[in-house]
């Protein structure tokens, strides 16, 4: 199957379908651990929809061709998130679902290239993705192919320097090609980003790097497509970033009351019970 | 289990059944006990009370406050405490200019983002100018499932290289709680690494009357066939294969190392001398470069040659997965050590 006819044979599935079908399977995921990421899973859902539903171009059954866009995971603690996607999209098969996080599994808790069909890159050292994408837009450019570089990385990761040296890079020369995702949920290890390393004003400073820049709610599905579809079409001559204020849990409000969301705590008997939640709300 | 590679990651992978699984240990997992009695946070304790003390002291962390333990010392005294967010290279810099300024900063992060990220700001801000900066890191060696990004395996050979640095591979909640003051007393930078959340009590157990020493090797156990030379938590390891070993009657001396420099070259010159004995060293760390070369080179240029074994990770990028797993794959379990000496004899 080619991604049209793939796009074309999927496309009665609603994009707020495919978002709760992310949702879902990363709570099963995070059943099998009993612990996991599933706050930045169900936070980012919905831009993680719009990337693989309406944004990318990629073929399913040959993850690795040449013309697809890249998608690049520097957060390598949102892996559970992006299998999900990867599932969702066909990429990775739903029956390994049980090996999430498991010995010998190709899904392991922090994202790697080396396991995982569709994971371009190995994350989890934060603030490596984006000069990873910087060097892949140029790379693209040389071999004369149209692909879009996307780079998903967090808010946490705007305090590494290394940020900084590639969104400079990236403007200096001018890749339109690149596409920046930052899922500002507002949340670190140790508490909230603005209370701890204060990124803003943010869309300031990537205008003043010279990126073009968006901000939206990313849990708006409608706001996240225009913005990808104007990320990709803008007369700029340089790269885009689209931020995304995320609320972590998204979708249950029991975890999102919770107050320490960076690694949540559920205890076992809730996973049936955010299931229940997630399942009253599923869309057509 | 074999080591993944670009290849396999074609291949489909079945399902563990539900009663065999054995989770991925999170970096939020304190190193498994094993029988031991534990201590909460000993580390963001004892700070806590060293700073009590001297007013220089304060504490740096980047992001991983509740990480390193530090989130203790935070809340004991909160206008001491600095969070710089994510950001490494700050983090050691700026603790370079607060110890400029006469000030005595502890500065946590994990171990691979000290010894990989904020290396050259170590060597030269901190090391070059032999600042008393202390940093402490957690995620020593393979203490996480997560893999490579976070399994600090060569962080001690990235430091031995580093003039001016002291480095410490602690055992136990005694050695942590141990070291701190004399980190304190210590005019230079230092390098340790750090178990935390709760960590086990395993020196005092075989040795009750077991004190860290900052630059001393101390003998822990007797044993006429066999002399461990470790550090960090390998000594817990070496001290429990050696109790599995006297059982089949094989006599292991344990000689625990927990400064890896300056090297305690007197004591394990000592030690190793008593002829008959094979030498064997136990690190949680990759063979290149760490305590076993040094042991090496040490005896070599004395002229003392025993019969000698390293146990230690191998030079590769390991794998992900739960942790007992992982150190049983790469030797550094309790089986595995005692499986290894039983082999060399
Ligand atoms: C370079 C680096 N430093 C520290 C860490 C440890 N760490 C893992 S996740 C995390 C929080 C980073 O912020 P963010 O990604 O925004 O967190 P989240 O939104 O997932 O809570 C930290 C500090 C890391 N993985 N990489
Ligand atoms: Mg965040």
């Amino acid at each position: 199957m080619t991604e049209q006819s793939r796009v074309a044979a999927l496309s009665n599935v609603s994009l707020e379908r495919r978002a709760w079908n992310i949702r879902r399977k990363a709570l099963l995921m995070g059943e099998v651990q009993g612990q996991g990421y599933i706050g930045q899973a169900l936070g980012i859902a919905d831009v993680l929809a719009a990337s693989y539903f309406h944004a990318l171009d990629y073929r399913a059954e040959d993850p690795e061709w040449e013309g697809r866009d890249r998608y690049l995971l520097s957060i390598g603690h949102y892996a559970i998130a992006l299998y999900a996607v990867l599932m969702e999209a066909g990429i990775l098969p739903e029956e390994e679902l049980e090996t999430y996080g498991m010995d010998d599994s190709r899904m392991p808790m922090s994202g790697m290239a080396s396991y995982t069909p569709g994971m371009e890159i190995t994350g989890g050292s934060l603030g490596q993705g984006l000069g990873i994408a910087v060097g892949m837009a140029l790379g693209l450019k040389r071999k004369r192919n149209p692909a879009f570089v996307y780079n998903l990385m967090s808010d946490g990761e705007l305090g590494e320097g290394s940020t900084w040296e590639a969104a400079m890079s990236g403007a200096h020369h001018k890749l339109d090609n690149l596409i920046c995702l930052v899922d500002f949920n507002d949340q670190q290890a140790d508490g909230k980003s603005t209370e701890m390393l204060c990124s803003e004003p943010l869309g300031d400073k990537w205008a003043a790097f010279g990126w073009h820049v968006q901000r939206v709610d990313g849990n708006d599905l409608a706001a996240v497509v225009e913005a990808f579809d104007a990320a990709r079409a803008a007369d700029h001559v340089g790269p885009r970033v689209i931020i995304f204020d995320t609320t972590m849990c998204k979708g249950v409000p029991f975890l999102e009351a919770r107050e320490i969301t960076h690694f949540v705590r559920v205890e076992a008997d809730e996973w049936s019970k955010a299931l229940a939640v997630l399942d009253e709300g599923k869309p057509a | 289990m074999t080591m993944n590679s670009l290849a396999r990651k074609h291949e489909p992978r079945r399902v563990i059944p539900k009663e065999e699984r054995a989770a991925t240990s999170a970096m939020i997992a304190s190193l498994a006990a094993e029988g031991y009695d534990t201590v909460s946070a000993p580390f963001g304790h004892a700070l806590a009370e060293a700073a009590r003390k001297d007013d220089r002291i304060v504490g740096l962390t980047a992001d991983l406050g509740k990480y390193t333990d530090l989130h203790i010392f935070a809340q004991a005294m909160p206008e001491r405490f600095y969070q710089m967010g994510m950001a490494e290279q700050v983090l050691v810099s700026a603790a370079a200019g607060m110890a400029r300024e006469g000030f005595l900063p502890f500065a946590t992060t994990y171990a691979v983002f000290a010894a990989r990220r904020a290396y050259d700001f170590i060597a030269m801000a901190i090391a070059e100018e032999n600042l008393p900066v202390k940093i402490v890191c957690a995620l020593p060696g393979l203490t996480t499932g997560y893999g490579p990004s976070h399994q600090a395996t060569e962080d001690l050979a990235i430091f031995r290289g580093l003039p001016n640095m002291t480095i410490i591979d602690p055992c136990d909640a005694c050695d942590i709680a141990g070291m701190v003051p004399q980190l304190v007393a210590h005019p230079g930078p230092v390098y340790s690494r750090l178990l935390r959340g709760k960590v086990p009590s395993v020196l005092t157990r075989h040795k009750p009357d077991y004190k860290f020493q900052l630059g001393k090797a101390q003998l822990i156990r007797e044993g006429a066939d066999v002399l461990v030379v470790s550090t960090g938590f390998m000594t817990m390891r070496a001290l429990d294969a050696a109790v599995a070993l006297e059982r089949d009657g094989i006599g292991v001396a344990v000689l625990h190392c927990p400064t890896i420099k300056p090297l305690d070259t007197a004591t394990i010159l000592a030690e190793a001398g008593k002829s008959g004995r094979l030498v064997v060293t136990a690190e949680n760390h990759t063979k290149v470069g760490g305590l076993g070369e040094a042991v090496a080179g040490t005896l070599l240029s004395n002229g003392v040659t025993p019969s000698f074994r390293m146990i230690g990770l191998p030079d590769d990028f390991l794998e992900a997965g739960a942790l007992p797993t992982l150190h049983d794959m790469y030797g550094l379990s309790v089986a595995k050590v005692a499986e290894q000496i039983r082999g060399w004899l």
